[in-house]
């Protein structure tokens, strides 16, 4: 499955791109997590602790766990502070 | 529902106007803006970065849930992203309702919100280099009361 991933703020900082395209078998957000970390150094720096991560799954706010079936982006990002 | 995420600033004086003029079974109008504020007294900029396509769609369903929880005649978010100075205007809620509770009620569900669950990140540039802003448990906490 062909995925485009995005970062924002620190996480894109620590990644290094702003997005990219992977190719991956993952079933799950947190299986993709445990794929790029296990990939390159700068991924599981990002991704060390996730209880300080939030991701999104095609636009929508999601949790860690949720499928990646059909899914075409998936986003990485800190809590967010607007307002 | 009016929602603009804009790079540029906006008149307040001038939205919140617009957004009540011309109403006449709404009594009531609250308005809120959000100023970029300077803690330390060393703040050069805050840059607010967003995800794009999301944030939209994001504020939306947002505004979309406070139309379903109050008797709402008018719901307007401005929200800017990119490079700001202390004292600018970061973004602004207005609503309109029948009765000033209503109003009340859906301008505080809609900013609290808006901190916590609509994709924007803040990052102050000091003197002394760049930091993200960290949420706070009282942000999260504040969703709680709704």
């Amino acid at each position: 499955m062909t995925l485009d991933l995005v970062y924002f703020a620190w996480v894109r900082e620590r990644i290094g791109v702003a997005g990219e395209r992977v190719d991956t078998g993952a079933q799950t957000v947190a299986e993709l997590v445990a794929e790029l970390s296990a990939r390159e150094a700068r991924y599981a720096a990002a991704f060390a602790d996730l209880s300080a991560l939030r991701c999104a799954v095609d636009q929508e706010l999601a949790d860690f766990d949720a499928p990646l079936a059909g899914a075409r982006e998936v986003a990485f990002f800190p809590p967010m502070t607007g307002g | 529902m009016d929602v603009r995420v804009q790079e540029s600033g906006f008149d307040f004086g001038a939205e919140a106007a617009a957004f009540a003029a011309g109403r006449r079974d709404a009594g009531a109008v609250v308005t809120f803006t959000g100023i970029v504020r300077d803690d330390g007294g060393d703040l050069r900029e805050m840059l607010i970065e967003h995800y794009p396509g999301m944030t939209e769609r994001a504020i939306t369903a947002i505004a979309g849930e406070a139309a379903t929880r109050w008797a709402l005649d008018g719901v307007l978010v401005i929200h800017r992203h990119g490079r700001m100075t202390p004292g600018e205007m970061i973004m602004m809620v207005a609503t309109a309702a029948r009765h000033r509770a209503d109003a009340f009620a859906a301008a505080e569900f809609l900013m609290d919100y808006l901190k916590s669950r609509a994709p924007f990140w803040k990052k102050e540039i000091t003197a002394h280099g760049a930091a993200w802003v960290a949420a706070t448990v009282s942000d999260e906490a504040a969703l709680g009361r709704w």
